[in-house]
């Protein structure tokens, strides 16, 4: 199916159901209960799934496959927003131009911070990436404030052209992100006796592009040019000695992965139009890398995974403070109630860091392939017997890349 | 006139002189050694022919055209494969795959953007893969991951893949160093069969005196960076230079 085989295609189907589905899944709870603050459902939120998973997912091209471990990707996300609000500056409020300009900006970026960096492998790459994405978070801090308007960030204002458009609404408002006249932030909630569920246009353009963005790296990971990234990371020497120059494999990779990343920051800048210097700042890049490693490096759907889980955790987890806690534990006496509220509340609240670092460490040591690792084990427990074992090994090395 | 010829090659290293006015001539379809004791410049050598190293001096022509200056992809694309000491493959890729690249180098060239069709969908690709490993006898393992298979399956591989390019010259380094016996004879079977059913130049580099004169047709002596002697494997084998190259002037 489109292209796909069979185990491939049902993947992208698990994928597109999910993604269309998430504003009831991530609802699980009704609002007025006490579970509802676990509820994700909430338009923000799930873009913000969508937008991070893209992002992860354009990362993995580059790491997964090649084993390039950029530690400077954020500069793609920073320079997709600016290209993106500078779209609704002075032309319209159209999303698809923002988006548009957003991807080529990072592509025009990708390929000049591509050419240099790749000139060196393993961590001396890693350094080159982190530097020019430092040196862009400093410009745009400083000197470039005159495009980027510096420490404020920015924004939209009664003073710009849009040509395409109009400056300023007829009641002096701020016009807003469309898509030809439909609103980013409409919203239609649907009310199920106790349960609301959000569905949010912007949601669902972040989730057309999340489901193409996905589909390409499908076809990506098993094309001829993506059995080539492989070898990269397998053995360069031998691709020399085989008539393949590896340079501009890497630096398509490269930049495919920097367009992936301006694409999240252009459907960033397309739900919320504000662009500031710090989503250029290395924890940022950092964040992306951990996303991938969580969910499992050069597997398909490992950086959706693991963008989903510490998105999860930073706005769910983050929000339980002692006084959820003292709820949670008020059938204990009050003695143990507040000492246990005193050993866990390190780990929650703005503690969040401490947890998602202790599950990152246990990830890594115990379950090196990520999550992905983790559900094929869960799978593999139910489903191996003694006999089909050394089957289901060949079966797994037919797709090396999974 | 040789398919490759070697002129006046010199490389120094600082003050070692490896190589010094090196003349080298390799004829068509025939299997070239290229012998000498540790240190006698045999790598070095190799490293100017495939583009690793640039040499200070001298030329060095393959099929009419220079190689001083190109790249190891240029040359390999010029129809030069090399094989290393210590097999290099994909060792993440399955077999099949590791078979594969080679044919699409050798058909969309040194890169290709084919970013959306399936490895799998193209059917000329996979039947001359298929129809290699059926040569090299690996039909079997065409699933197994590369890096798992045992060294002799590797150098089998890896020959196999430099077969893949459709090479004029093929270049051996070593190929059966660190072996055990029966995978030395086996890589010395494969390579005669090679030499006898194709048309195809080897040149080769070996210390085990066995698979030289197993398989050579001519060979050249190196002894600290320069040729002693050229000559067929008869004659080489009671040559008194090559013995005083070798176990010393006493001997």
């Amino acid at each position: 199916m489109l292209g796909l085989d069979k185990k491939d295609a049902l993947l992208f189907l698990i994928v597109v159901a999910m993604v269309v589905l998430a504003p009831f899944i991530l609802n699980p709870f009704p609002t007025d209960s006490s579970l509802a603050q676990f509820n994700a459902g909430y338009p923000d939120l799930m873009q913000r799934f969508l937008i991070f998973g893209i992002f992860a997912v354009g990362f993995n091209i580059l790491f997964g496959l090649t084993g390039y471990l950029s530690f400077g990707h954020a500069a793609f996300l920073g320079v997709g927003s600016y290209a993106g609000v500078w779209m609704f500056k002075l032309l319209g409020m159209n999303v698809l131009l923002a988006i548009v300009s957003s991807v080529l900006m990072s592509a025009v970026f990708a390929v000049v911070i591509g050419y240099i960096s790749l000139r060196r492998s393993g961590i001396y790459f890693s350094i080159l990436t982190l530097a020019f994405a430092q040196m862009s978070y400093a410009l745009a801090y400083s000197v470039l404030s005159g495009i980027t308007n510096g420490e404020t960030g920015l924004q939209l204002s009664h003073n710009d052209p849009r040509v395409l458009g109009a400056s300023v609404n007829a009641d002096g408002s701020l016009p807003v992100p469309n898509l030809f006249g439909l609103e980013m932030r409409a919203t239609e909630t649907l009310n199920i006796g106790p349960w609301a569920f959000d569905f949010n246009a912007g949601y669902y353009v972040c989730a057309v592009f999340m489901i193409a963005g996905f589909y390409l790296a499908i076809r990506i990971f098993r094309s001829p040019f993506g059995m080539m990234l492989r070898a990269v990371k397998s053995n360069q020497q031998r691709m020399h000695y085989t008539g393949l120059n590896t340079r501009p494999y890497t630096l398509a990779a490269f930049v495919i992965s920097g367009m992936y990343a301006g694409l999240a920051g252009g459907l960033m800048v397309s739900m919320d139009p504000l662009a500031g210097a710090e989503r250029m700042l290395w924890t940022r890049s950092g964040e992306v890398v951990l996303m991938t490693i969580l969910g499992g490096a050069g597997t398909l759907i490992g950086p959706v995974l693991g963008a989903g889980f510490i998105k999860y955790f930073e706005n769910i987890f983050s929000k339980i403070n002692d006084n959820v806690l003292h709820g949670w534990f008020a059938f204990m006496p009050d003695g143990l109630e507040n000492a246990v509220v005193w050993i866990l509340h390190p780990f929650i609240g703005k503690g969040w860091h401490l947890t998602l670092g202790i599950l990152f460490m246990l990830v890594v040591i115990f379950l090196p392939g990520g999550l992905v690792e983790g559900g094929q084990r869960i799978m593999g427990l139910f489903r191996r017997s003694p006999k089909d074992g050394a089957k289901q090994d060949t079966e797994a090395s037919k797709h090396p890349a999974e | 006139m040789g398919i490759l010829e070697v002129k006046d090659v010199g490389k120094r290293f600082g003050g070692l002189q490896a190589l010094g006015d090196v003349n080298l001539s390799v004829q068509e379809n025939t299997c070239h050694a290229i012998i000498g004791p540790n240190g006698a410049g045999k790598s070095t050598l190799l490293n100017c022919l495939i583009g690793k190293l640039i040499p200070d001096t001298g030329s060095v022509m393959f099929a009419g055209q220079s190689v001083l200056g190109r790249t190891p992809y240029e040359i390999c694309q010029m129809g030069i494969s090399r094989v290393f000491q210590t097999p290099e493959i994909f060792g993440d890729l399955s077999v099949l795959e590791n078979m594969m690249i080679p044919i699409f180098a050798r058909r969309d060239g040194a890169f290709a953007l084919n970013a959306l069709s399936s490895v799998f969908g193209q059917k000329d690709i996979l039947e001359q893969a298929e129809h290699m490993l059926e040569e090299m006898n690996m039909a079997d393992k065409r699933h197994m991951h590369a890096a798992s298979m045992s060294r002799g399956d590797k150098r089998r591989l890896e020959i196999g893949m430099c077969l893949s390019q459709q090479p004029r010259l093929l270049l051996l380094d070593e190929p059966t160093a660190g072996m055990a016996r029966a995978d030395t004879n086996n890589t010395i079977d494969l390579l005669k069969e090679i030499k006898n059913e194709r048309d195809i130049t080897i040149a080769i580099i070996e210390h085990d005196m066995h698979v030289v004169f197993s398989l050579a047709d001519r060979i050249t002596v190196l002894a600290q960076g320069t040729p002693l002697v050229e000559d067929t494997p008869d004659k080489i084998k009671g040559h008194p230079k090559v013995r005083e190259a070798y176990l010393g002037e006493s001997a």
